[in-house]
């Protein structure tokens, strides 16, 4: 693996989270995140069509034409998320009931028109692909965490209804903190995303700066080799 | 002319993607055309069967359906689908559909499936938007509280307990959220009144079905001079209280 597909996996990881980072994408994100199983199935749906777009833009880019290549890149984008809607309709469908309106709005979701129009527009397909796997991933994983978070803190449960995406012998996943627990509603409505996310934020960028510290403490040399992969 | 050339060719280039793309939603679509179909018709039956259990009818349910005239006792503004349950052509109990208008955030659309002497089969939460942890306890997966609706009828409590305990009825309440099952528990008790107008219509049976198509008519108009006796009287049981 070369430096460059590292660079990509950072990127997408963390250092230009697309929710962290970027702040993309977060109607749908504050929107869904109330569970575990439901930030995953949008985080998943977001994912395959972050790198079926990335892929296909890719592939076209040097056919396009400058003045019509947004709405090229919407037309893809928009037919893959369709097509994903129509095929979670058919397979999953209890978990798209709980989705709904929130899946054909990923077209919306201006972090794959970003990826299409900054990344893989001028990039070559695999390097496209993995880094729209990479930016799925960074948000898939801020939606389960954050799902996560305020499944546990408002209901006390983690990885209720697992059964709507891996099937009946699912529900067994669930954890539950007792039964005694009360609940703490804010967690589970819109603010409780909003405070969610923001300690996300926090959380990063405390995380960042403490490593920024270390490493002109620690290894202060290193520093230079490292800028051009972290800029 | 170089200009026209670069106009057209980018035109044809939008139209050759718009072309591709409406043939790959197209072909997914025809490949779950009919596995989406199925499980929306597997979801309606499993909410019917939650009232109704499938062992009480001998009919293809979901068949059976028949269309009721929008009404004020149920909250509708347009046609909507309701279904009977029968045992050997008998109809055993109907199952239509329900909107209370009040709830606390929008209004609640319920099913409601009454047994043919006028008992409560069950009644069923189809589409809220209430409040996360407050007013969605009517969701039969949140608490058992819309399960305490069967059995009941107009009689059973009388007329002026068909309501939320704070007011003086028979049903529970939520911590901290009465508006809630106050439109709901109003919902259902019009319902009833709206079944007891409308028995003929509700309850008619596959022997009668066949022969009467002309008496429809009739039926209607009759039920519809005895819907707006009970529209009245519950009016007057509101001012009532």
């Amino acid at each position: 693996m070369n430096i460059e597909q590292q660079t990509i996996i950072k990127n997408g990881l963390w250092t230009n989270n697309v929710a962290l980072v970027q702040l993309l994408g977060l109607c749908p994100l504050l929107a869904v995140t109330s569970t575990f199983i439901n930030g995953l199935g949008l985080g998943v749906a977001t994912l395959i069509t972050l790198v079926l777009s990335n892929t296909f833009v890719s592939i076209i880019r040097h056919w396009t034409r400058p003045e019509v290549r947004i709405p090229i890149f919407i037309l893809i984008i928009a037919s893959i998320v369709t097509a994903i809607e129509l095929a979670m309709n058919a397979w999953f469908y209890e978990l798209f009931m709980i989705l709904g309106i929130f899946i054909p709005l990923i077209v919306t979701n201006c972090s794959i028109l970003a990826r299409a129009e900054s990344f893989a527009s001028r990039n070559p397909v695999l390097d496209s692909a993995l880094d729209g796997f990479m930016m799925g991933m960074g948000f898939l994983l801020v939606l389960i965490l954050l799902g996560g978070l305020r499944e546990v803190i408002g209901q006390g449960t983690l990885f209720s209804n697992a059964n709507l995406m891996f099937g009946p012998g699912a529900s067994a996943f669930e954890l539950s903190l007792g039964d005694d627990y009360p609940g703490f509603l804010i967690a589970i409505l819109p603010p409780g995303a909003f405070i969610g996310l923001g300690l996300l934020i926090a959380g990063k960028n405390s995380i960042e700066r403490y490593r920024s510290k270390k490493v002109i403490l620690v290894s202060a040399p290193t520093r230079p080799a490292e800028a051009p992969a972290s800029s | 002319m170089n200009i026209h050339k670069q106009v057209t060719t980018t035109a044809l280039l939008l139209m050759l993607f718009a072309t591709i793309g409406a043939a790959l939603v197209g072909f997914i679509y025809d490949h779950t055309y009919e596995t989406i179909k199925q499980n929306e018709r597997q979801a309606l039956l499993n909410q019917l069967n939650n009232i109704v259990p499938a062992s009480h009818y001998d009919n293809a349910l979901l068949e059976d359906s028949f269309e009721l005239a929008p009404d004020p006792l149920l909250g509708t503004t347009e046609p909507i689908a309701a279904y009977r349950a029968k045992k050997q052509g008998e109809t055993i109990a109907v199952i239509f559909p329900a909107i209370a208008p009040n709830g606390y955030n929008g209004s609640i659309h319920l099913l409601v499936g009454i047994y043919r002497d006028g008992t409560v089969a069950g009644v069923r939460v189809i589409r809220h938007r209430e409040t996360p942890g407050l007013g969605d306890a009517i969701e039969a997966s949140r608490s058992d509280w819309i399960t305490h609706f069967a059995g009941k009828s107009l009689g059973q409590p009388p007329g002026k307990q068909w309501k939320v305990k704070r007011d003086g009825g028979q049903f529970d309440q939520f911590t901290g959220a009465t508006i809630t099952p106050r439109a709901v528990v109003k919902s259902v008790h019009s319902a009833l009144l709206y079944f007891a107008a409308n028995k003929k219509i509700l309850l008619k049976d596959e022997v009668v079905d066949k022969g009467a198509k002309d008496e429809k008519d009739v039926d209607a108009k009759d039920s519809h001079e005895e819907q707006k006796d009970a529209g009245s009287s519950s009016n007057t049981d509101e001012s009532g209280s």
